[in-house]
């Protein structure tokens, strides 16, 4: 599927994860965060980057990641992306959706 | 805030054996995961997995369980169940599945409310400072069936 945003023709897949990271830049990572009422700030980009770290090292995301991850804590996670914070997270991060079930 | 239909899971527990645990505790969290709220209410032998000093303690059933594979009598030997439970734990751990009493305050930060049962509380002659301090409240049915009473609200039973 294509979405455009900002002019841009983003390749998604049918749940509205980008599938071509290369096309992620800031800008649309912040068009995606309005979409679900979300204001980036500083910390939601910190909370970005290390996604996107982890998913570029091939590491799993989880939200017991989360908790060890030093960036975040769960309640802040939770707090920053509200209505299910992995899910919203690597939506904006234009990484694929995470698999795990914790 | 979520956008499901369900709006709402309620888990009563009432077993304290590892899968059943287990399976409360990933069914609430994955629910908190999609933006849906989640309780559970502790019960009967369900309060072991909220007790501070049993929690880290508990184990597979290895007798009466047809899915462990190996003859009933044999899972009643002695060590049957720590062996179990340990082999287990280590499978755990290689999905980075956390013990017990850290997915309890997983859970608790993701925003799942816990409650433990009076009439339980009452019948093990617990207190609350037995119980971990994640647990929100000691509450009776009638008032765990006032949180089901709204809209798209699910009850499970495990």
């Amino acid at each position: 599927m294509i979405k455009t945003i900002k002019q841009v023709e983003l390749k998604v897949n049918n749940e509205g994860y980008l599938t071509d990271f290369s096309q992620w830049t800031k800008e649309i990572g912040a068009e995606i965060a309005k979409e679900h009422e979300i204001e980036m700030t500083d910390k939601h980009w910190e909370v970005i980057n290390w996604i996107q770290e982890k998913v570029a090292a091939n590491e799993p995301l989880s939200i017991r990641g989360i908790k060890k991850s030093g960036v975040i804590d769960i309640k802040q996670f939770y707090a920053l992306f509200p209505g299910g914070p992995l899910k919203v997270s690597t939506k904006i991060a234009g990484v694929p959706k995470p698999k795990s079930c914790i | 805030m979520a956008k499901t239909k369900v709006r709402k899971m309620l888990f009563i527990l009432s077993k304290a054996t590892i899968e059943n645990v287990y399976a409360a505790f990933i069914m609430a969290n994955g629910a908190r995961m999609e933006g849906i709220e989640s309780e559970i209410f502790f019960t009967f032998f369900g309060l072991e997995a909220i007790q501070k000093k049993k929690l880290e303690h508990l184990r597979v059933a290895t007798v009466g369980n047809p899915a462990m594979h190996i003859p009933t009598m044999l899972g009643g030997l002695p060590g049957m169940e720590a062996l179990a439970t340990k082999m287990m734990k280590k499978e755990m751990e290689k999905l980075d599945m956390p013990p017990v009493g850290e997915f309890l305050e997983i859970l608790s930060d993701s925003g799942c409310r816990l409650w433990a049962c009076k009439l339980a509380v009452d019948m093990f002659h617990l207190k609350k400072e037995d119980l971990i301090d994640e647990v929100e409240d000691i509450i009776t049915i009638g008032d765990f069936y006032a949180r089901a009473d709204q809209d798209n609200t699910h009850l499970l039973f495990i």
